[in-house]
């Protein structure tokens, strides 16, 4: 194996995933998908509910098989060497699976088992892992009583147990309050450094942009877009946005006065969007031609801009 | 990294403290069958501590109300030869073998309906276990495994218990008759698995209550002889497999065996067990693959 291939975690080509749902339809939740995930990055998929996100990972945590193309986890193929891929991995899932009626402790020593790890040395790392997420004083304490912020840290301390090359992270904070959150990207970011390999799955901009070094935004099954949240906004977006606000139904008349001033316009139905360079040039420009804003905002793009220029506005359910 | 645990439980590796990236145990192949099932006693032991408590009513406590009811109350009016009780000499002593046998259903039939949907639908644990080296079918191994500890300790307490009331005729007919139920129950186990692999609604265990299992319990010979059925339900009675439990237990508990009835008892129970085993792990793996 050459060096290069060797820091190949995670490869996919034409990577696909369908299945008959409950009321006989076949979904194509994954229509040929090609990534590579390196050693020690941080790996994000972005994209809209049913984009295929969540398909994508089980295939990756070697539970669901692949319905066409190519899959290698580790180098291995998961249809052949499933539980020896699992093995490695840690899985952190969107909804909680842990055994409520256990208290925090047995959650981690039950799980640590499964992979076969020693009781004294499962004890260990248990300790060690609740100290990491700081759990600690809820050691004793059954799983209902913790909060949604809690269970979310033992559910990743729990995907630690079995220390993985790589941890598998669906939507990690999603329901959560923003000091969880926070908390959470922090005890995410120190496993990164220790050379952990992350794979996340997510909604929030602002996640991907904090924890991901490189991402795809998928859109209907299929990848939209690559790149380093930094190139992404470069690629997709401009370096700024104006966004105007005028009197309830004088948008689409401003917007046609003001359509050469950025290198897009896009009218929302409270606001109008100016995509430049120079936002603050923007606004001059505006005022200039004698048009007043309610209120103005120059902001930078954020991944925001790009996810919603390659996915749309339109609701997905 | 250090590769291990491919022989024994204790062969995980022993890494540095700290962070989460030292040495690792390594799965490099399927787990076996033994190795699947022994990384699940910690989880299905930890449940059962919490649990056997409020299980001792459903498995020691009721058996024994229809001991007394049945076998002692209501029996103290049958007044019958022997012969009409397929060698029994008192209603009792038919009757408690049958009720055993039932019981061993109804234990399988319970440990394997809701606590399988519970773990596909509410609490998902089979969902968490599949991430693991784990694989379903190590799954289905370990909770019909669990299912069977759980059959033979119902079993074996009621055995015991009534042992000093003169039911039983010899000290070892009791032994097979216990191992018996275990068979007894398994059967139905396995079924009743895939059943609720496959379901995702527990209204549907109505159908196995309802038409399942009160039939079964009633007319299967465990309260009285199915020739009492005469005709053609006689014979409907003698195809279900748990008339070939009540009888194969009973046989031995009244010491009155009939080798070739005894061997056909046996086959057909072996015969629902397989295929409804390979079916319950087959029906796992499906529903946990998509």
């Amino acid at each position: 194996m050459s060096d290069h291939s060797a820091d190949v975690m995670i490869s996919a080509r034409d990577l696909r995933k369908s299945f008959v749902d409950r009321s006989g339809t076949t979904v194509e939740a994954v229509k040929g998908i090609d990534i590579d995930v390196r050693r020690g990055e941080a790996f994000g998929f972005l994209g809209p509910n049913g984009a295929g996100k969540s398909s994508t990972m089980r295939m990756i945590a070697a539970v669901s098989p692949v319905t066409g193309g190519e899959l290698r986890i580790l180098g291995l193929d998961p249809a052949e060497h499933g539980p020896a891929i699992r093995s490695r991995l840690g899985v952190c899932p969107q909804e909680d699976t842990l055994d409520n009626e256990l208290n925090v402790f047995d959650n981690l020593y039950i799980y640590g088992r499964y992979f076969g790890i020693p009781k004294r040395e499962v004890r260990e790392r248990a300790d060690e892992l609740l100290e990491f997420v700081q759990l600690t004083e809820k050691r004793a304490a059954k799983v209902e009583s913790l909060s949604g912020g809690m269970k979310r840290r033992l559910t990743i301390a729990r995907s630690l147990i079995n220390r993985p090359e790589i941890l598998l992270l669906d939507e990690p904070t999603t329901g959560l309050d923003p000091q969880a959150r926070h908390v959470l990207w922090d005890r995410l970011f120190r496993l990164k450094q220790q050379g952990v390999t992350l794979v996340i799955t997510t909604h929030y901009m602002d996640e991907a942009e904090q924890l991901c070094d490189r991402l795809v935004v998928m859109d209907r099954g299929v990848v939209a877009a690559e790149g380093s949240p930094l190139d992404l906004i470069r690629e997709h977006s401009t370096r700024e946005v104006s966004e105007l606000r005028f009197p309830v139904g004088d948008h689409d008349a401003t917007a046609e006065k003001i359509a050469d001033l950025g290198q897009r316009v896009e009218v929302l139905p409270d606001r109008i969007l100016v995509y430049s360079d120079d936002g603050e040039h923007v606004l001059e420009q505006v005022h200039e031609r004698g048009l007043r804003p309610i209120a103005s905002l120059v902001r930078r793009s954020t991944l925001e801009d790009v996810f919603l220029r390659l996915t749309g506005r339109t609701l997905v359910d | 990294m250090v590769s291990t645990g491919l022989t024994g439980e204790e062969g995980g590796s022993t890494g540095e403290g700290g962070g989460s990236t030292g040495e690792v145990t390594r799965d490099d192949r399927r787990l076996t069958v033994r190795q699947g099932m022994a990384r699940q006693l910690d989880y299905h032991w930890t449940v059962y501590k919490r649990t056997w408590k409020s299980s001792v009513v459903t498995s020691f406590l009721s058996p024994l109300l229809y001991v007394l009811a049945m076998g002692v109350l209501l029996g103290g009016f049958v007044h019958v030869s022997p012969s009409r009780l397929e060698g029994a000499t008192s209603y009792l002593s038919f009757i408690v073998p049958g009720l055993i046998a039932a019981q061993a259903m109804q234990t399988a039939v319970f440990e394997t309906t809701y606590p399988v949907l519970a773990a596909l639908k509410w609490h998902k644990s089979f969902y968490a276990q599949i991430a693991t080296p784990l694989e379903a079918r190590d799954l289905a191994d370990g909770m019909l495994m669990f299912t069977l500890f759980r059959i033979g300790s119902t079993c074996g307490v009621y055995f015991l218990v009534m042992a000093p009331f003169g039911v039983f005729e010899t000290w070892w007919g009791p032994v097979l008759a216990w191992l018996t139920t275990m068979l007894v129950g398994m059967a139905f186990a396995v079924w009743t698995f895939a059943f609720s692999a496959h379901i995702h609604d527990p209204q549907s265990f109505g159908l196995i209550f309802r038409l399942g299992l009160i039939p079964l319990f009633l007319f299967s010979g465990s309260f009285f002889p199915v020739s009492n059925l005469g005709g053609v339900l006689q014979w409907v009675a003698k195809a279900t497999p748990l008339w070939h439990g009540v009888n194969l237990t009973r046989m031995l508990c009244l010491d009155h065996v009939d080798g070739s009835t005894a061997l056909v008892n046996t086959v057909v129970l072996v015969v629902v067990l397989v295929p409804g085993w390979w079916l319950a792990v087959r029906t796992l793996t499906r529903r946990l693959a998509t």
